[in-house]
C-alpha cells in the first residue's frame, strides 16, 4: 500500500518500483552476478595471500613490524588512488578492479590473523612443545585452529568492506552493482535503479556475512559451549 | 615520454595545470573545505552520542551495530542517493555523505574511552559529590582524550580518502582530476590520472602524519603508553569482539 502512495506522490521517479525490478530483471541479475563473483574471487584470493604472510609475520617476529606498517599504509591510500595508479597498467576491466579490492582485504585479513595468532595462550603453546610438536608443526596444527576466530572475524570484515568496495569499480567500468547505481544516477537520477542497487548491495554483504558466521560457527564448535 | 609514469611528472609539472581554474589549487581547496565540513559535523553528532552511551554504559550494541552498517553501506550509493532528496544537489549532500562515513570511529572511540575510564577514578569521584553530569565533564572526558583524539584521526584521513569520490557525482575534489582524465581515454589521460592518484594519495598520507603528530601532543604524558591500546581497542569495537 505504501508503495502506491509513494508513487502516487512522486509519479515519475518513485525511490522503489517493482516494476522496475520486472522490465530491467536480465540486467539486475547480470550486476549482481558480477558483484558476488567478483567478491567471491576477490576474498579468496587475498585470503590465499594473506594466510601464509601472517604466518610469517606471526613465526619470524622480526618481520611483523614491516608486514604490518606496510598493510597500515596502504590502508591510508584512498581507492580511487590505487584504481589510478593500476589503471594505466592494467587496463580497463575486471583484472584492475580484482587488484584493488584484493589488496584492501588483505590487509585486514593479515592484521586479524596475526592479532588471532598472538591471542594463542603461552601455556598452550608451551603444552604443545612439550608434546614434541615442531616450530612448523605447533603452528599448523595448535596455533592456526586456535586463530580461527581472529581470522574468520578478518574475513568477515573483509568481506562486507569488498561488497562496498567493488562499487567503486564503476571509475573502470565493471563495478557490478555500482554499474546499476552510476548508470541510475546519470540517467535522470532514476531512483529506483539506484535504490534497486544499493539495496542488493547492503542485502549481499549482510547475505555473506551470515554465511561466513554460520561457517565460523561450524569450524569452531569448542566455542559453542563457552556462550 | 610514453610511460604515463613520466607523463604524470610532465603533468604535475607544468604549472597551468595548478593555477587554472579547476586546477589542482582549486580541487585542492575543495577537497579540503569538504573534508573539514564533514569531519566537523561527524563530530557534531558521534561525539556527544558517544561520550553519552559510554557515560550510562549503555548502548554498546548500538555502536557496534552503527559501524556495522555503514561498512555496508557502499559510499557510491550515498553519494548519489542523498542529492536526490531535500538536500539538494551540490555541497550540503557530499557533506552529509561523507559525515556518515566518519561517525563510526568517531562515535566508537568516544564510547571506548569513556568505558575504560578507571572505575575506580570514577567511584572516587561520585564519593567526593560529583553529579553525573560533572563526573563526565571533569574525570570521564579528559580520561577519554587519547581515544578522542585517535578516533578524530581515523575518521579524518577516511574523510579525506573518501572525498575522492565525490567526483562521481562532480561534487568536487581532487578526485574530479582522476575522473577528468579517465574521461579522457586511458592512453592519453594516463598520466593525468596517476597525477589525480598522487595527489590525492599524498593529501590521505599528510593528514594522516599530521594527525598522528597532533594526537601525540594532545595526549597527556601519562596517558601515553595507553596510545597504542586505544586504537587496538578501538579496532575491536568496531570490529564487534
Amino acid at each position: 500500500m505504501s508503495f502506491r502512495l509513494s508513487y502516487r506522490a512522486d509519479p515519475g521517479n518513485p525511490w522503489f518500483s517493482w516494476q522496475y525490478v520486472r522490465d530491467n530483471s536480465d540486467t539486475i541479475v547480470a550486476a549482481l552476478r558480477d558483484h558476488v563473483s567478483l567478491t567471491a574471487r576477490a576474498v579468496l584470493i587475498a585470503a590465499l595471500v594473506a594466510l601464509p604472510l601472517a604466518m610469517v609475520a606471526h613465526r619470524f617476529r622480526p618481520l611483523a613490524g614491516p608486514i604490518l606498517a606496510f598493510t597500515g599504509v596502504l590502508y591510508t591510500i584512498p581507492s580511487l588512488a590505487l584504481f589510478a595508479f593500476l589503471a594505466p597498467y592494467l587496463g580497463i576491466g575486471a583484472v584492475t578492479v580484482l587488484s584493488v579490492v584484493v589488496l584492501y582485504a588483505l590487509l585486514v585479513i593479515v592484521r586479524n590473523a596475526v592479532a588471532g595468532l598472538s591471542q594463542v595462550p603461552p601455556e598452550v603453546r608451551e603444552a604443545a612443545e612439550g608434546m614434541g610438536y615442531g616450530r612448523w608443526g605447533r603452528l599448523l596444527r595448535i596455533e592456526l585452529p586456535l586463530a580461527l576466530p581472529g581470522i574468520l572475524t578478518g574475513l568477515r570484515l573483509a568481506t562486507v568492506s569488498t561488497v562496498a568496495l567493488v562499487t567503486v569499480g564503476v571509475v573502470v567500468g565493471r563495478g557490478g552493482l555500482g554499474q546499476l547505481i552510476f548508470a541510475g544516477f546519470q540517467n535522470n537520477f532514476y531512483k529506483a535503479q539506484i535504490m534497486t542497487g544499493t539495496l542488493l548491495c547492503v542485502l549481499l554483504a549482510l547475505v555473506l556475512d551470515l554465511i561466513l558466521a554460520g561457517i565460523g560457527r561450524a569450524v569452531t564448535p569448542w566455542l559453542r559451549g563457552a556462550r | 615520454m610514453s610511460n604515463p609514469v613520466g607523463q604524470a611528472v610532465l603533468w604535475l609539472n607544468d604549472p597551468l595545470n595548478w593555477t587554472i581554474p579547476g586546477g589542482v589549487l582549486d580541487r585542492l581547496g575543495e577537497h579540503l573545505s569538504i573534508s573539514a565540513a564533514a569531519v566537523l559535523l561527524g563530530c557534531l553528532v558521534a561525539w556527544p552520542v558517544g561520550l553519552w552511551l559510554g557515560h550510562t554504559g549503555r548502548g554498546g550494541g548500538l555502536v557496534v551495530l552503527v559501524s556495522n552498517v555503514t561498512l555496508a553501506v557502499p559510499t557510491l550509493a550515498l553519494l548519489t542517493i542523498l542529492p536526490l532528496t531535500f538536500l539538494g544537489f551540490g555541497r550540503p549532500s557530499v557533506v552529509v555523505a561523507l559525515a556518515v562515513f566518519a561517525v563510526p570511529p568517531l562515535l566508537a572511540n568516544a564510547y571506548t574511552g569513556v568505558r575504560q575510564a578507571d572505575p575506580e577514578a570514577r567511584d572516587a569521584a561520585r564519593g567526593m559529590g560529583l553529579s553525573g553530569g560533572q563526573v563526565l565533564r571533569r574525570v570521564e572526558l579528559p580520561l577519554a582524550v587519547p581515544y578522542l583524539a585517535a578516533g578524530f584521526r581515523t575518521a579524518t584521513v577516511q574523510v579525506v580518502a573518501t572525498a575522492a569520490l565525490a567526483s562521481f557525482v562532480n561534487g568536487g575534489g581532487l578526485g574530479q582530476i582522476i575522473r577528468a582524465g579517465f574521461g579522457l581515454d586511458i592512453a592519453a589521460g594516463g598520466g593525468q590520472i596517476i597525477a589525480g592518484g598522487l595527489l590525492v594519495a599524498g593529501l590521505a598520507v599528510l593528514a594522516e602524519l599530521v594527525l598522528a603528530l597532533v594526537e601525540r601532543v594532545l595526549t597527556p604524558r601519562p596517558l601515553r603508553p595507553a596510545r597504542r591500546r586505544a586504537n587496538r581497542r578501538a579496532a575491536d569495537a568496531v570490529a564487534g569482539t
